[in-house]
């Protein structure tokens, strides 16, 4: 579980976060929804450390990150599982390489350890073999994603983060890779945070939903409860389209 | 003031390079494949500009040798002592600027833009250990570059006298040999040493912290090698003051 307490974080006059607190489970794909420029993408790099908030605190199944030591720190880092927008694979490996690169720097596993480790991984999140050894830029956006999953898992993290995982996906490979971040994320017992603006993961896959709204947390809740919300601001987001009003229609009086 | 916080970042960074180091074996690898890429990568353009700098610098002296009291083996002696003291370490040093400069900032950049850097840091990788020691390291190997520079651009001198016959090849030889101080290679050599380490250092800098996108790599790569150069030229004044003046 990650518990955020009270955090805020400025760019010289540029206040981007502002007193947010939450909580995101464990075991649960929680979401933090938002329009652009709310702060998400900052939220999120705080509570993965590569931002240092002003103030407040982020918990860590109860560690507070900003007290612990190097070493403290370190340990947290080493569970983290990071998807990023654009896979972020490195162009120089191929995709066993790519996925067996934190095996390689962390642990004192052999070679064929560490290919076995990599390729029940890569199974795991449905890549066939033959991608194994091509490099990222001769592999499809999917697939990328799922390289970029495979590759936070290896490590049997404890928090798995995701930055806008389906973005630049057709909607048919977003559903998979949702549906997939969501089976992880139950079958590891890891507590999963996803940066989205995709309103089908949060009526999909929104176990907790946190939206944030110029810097602070608007409003709080699953996506079960986000159509019975009358915020405002959250009805104006999630339903701007009038697909999703119709949906938000038919739930309703169902 | 923005000039300031950028040598004060420069500073910071070389510090750092240095903590939390990588894995040996997969440092290693690195380093191996940073002197490939780095160092037998420039091998031809270095061969191929000091031959025929080499041969400008023989053809030059030799036409302006208008006087018949000054010896013919002069070519020889202003080929050699131009080609040890400035156009095998500086000159070369300035062109690698552009070629290994502009690699070092690009690739470093393009990482940067696609979260490859963050996905390093979030994995708990020092990523400026990981991205910049190997080519310090491999950069070490540099005055192999400027020695056999030094060879191709003597043997590029002797070759231009004879195809143009404005010596004999005895006058030139006896030239290269009048007056040879071998400090002038070691003062050569201590140059090559901190222009590596320059090599390898600013040019990361700019990919390292540059901001933006695809277009500002190649805004960062022009502006890492427009510094390269420019610090190249102030150390080489300054190393020649205080080690020859």
């Amino acid at each position: 579980m990650i518990k955020v307490e009270n955090i805020s974080k400025s760019f010289e006059d540029n206040h981007v976060l502002k007193g947010i607190s939450a909580q995101f489970e464990k075991g649960k794909t929680n979401l933090i929804i938002g329009q652009s420029g709310s702060g998400k993408t900052v939220f999120m790099k705080c509570l993965l450390g590569l931002h240092e908030i002003d103030s407040g605190h982020i918990y860590f199944d109860g560690n507070d990150y900003q007290v612990l030591d190097a070493d403290g720190k370190m340990a947290i880092r080493r569970a983290l599982g990071m998807v990023f927008q654009g896979a972020a694979l490195f162009d120089s490996m191929n995709v066993l390489e790519n996925v067996s690169f934190p095996l390689k720097m962390f642990t004192d596993q052999s070679t064929s350890e560490m290919m076995d480790r990599a390729h029940e991984v890569l199974k795991r999140v449905n890549l066939k073999e033959e991608a194994f050894d091509r490099f990222p830029n001769e592999i499809s956006g999917g697939m990328q994603k799922r390289v970029a999953i495979a590759r936070a898992i290896v490590m049997n993290p404890n928090y798995l983060f995701c930055d806008e995982p389906n973005s630049g996906l057709d909607p048919k490979s977003a559903m998979i890779i949702d549906n997939l971040i969501q089976e992880i994320t139950q079958e590891y017992n890891i507590t999963t945070v996803i940066n989205t603006h995709d309103m089908n993961s949060v009526m999909e896959i929104g176990d907790k939903i946190v939206f944030l709204k110029d810097g602070y947390k608007e409003w709080e809740g699953s996506n079960k409860e986000i159509f019975k919300t009358d915020n405002q601001a959250v009805t104006s987001f999630v339903y701007s389209s009038d697909l999703f009003k119709k949906v938000r229609e038919v739930y309703l009086k169902s | 003031m923005k000039h300031l916080i950028a040598i004060g970042t420069y500073l910071i960074m070389i510090k750092e390079v240095f903590k939390k180091p990588t894995k040996k074996n997969i440092m290693r690898s690195l380093i191996f494949k940073e002197i490939d890429e780095l160092i037998f990568g420039s091998l031809g353009i270095v061969l191929f500009i000091s031959f025929f700098i080499g041969g400008v610098v023989a053809i030059q002296t030799a036409l302006n040798l208008e006087n018949p009291l000054i010896p013919k083996s002069l070519i020889g002696f202003a080929t050699r002592q131009s080609v040890i003291l400035e156009f095998a370490p500086t000159f070369t040093s300035i062109v690698l600027a552009g070629k290994v400069g502009s690699f070092i900032t690009s690739s470093i950049g393009t990482m940067r833009v696609t979260e490859q850097i963050d996905a390093l840091e979030v994995m708990g990788v020092n990523p400026l250990n990981y991205l910049i020691y190997p080519k310090i390291i491999a950069l070490l190997m540099y005055p192999f570059i400027i020695s056999i520079s030094m060879y191709m651009g003597i043997l590029g001198g002797f070759s231009a006298i004879n195809i143009a016959n404005l010596s004999t090849s005895t006058d030139f030889i006896e030239g290269i040999r009048t007056d040879f101080n071998a400090f002038h290679i070691t003062y050569a050599f201590i140059k090559t040493m901190v222009f590596a380490f320059i090599l390898a250092t600013i040019p990361s800098f700019h990919g390292f912290y540059m901001k933006g996108g695809a277009l500002d790599v190649g805004k960062a790569s022009t502006t890492g090698f427009v510094w390269t150069t420019i610090v190249i030229i102030i150390a080489n004044y300054i190393l020649t003051q205080l080690i020859l003046g």
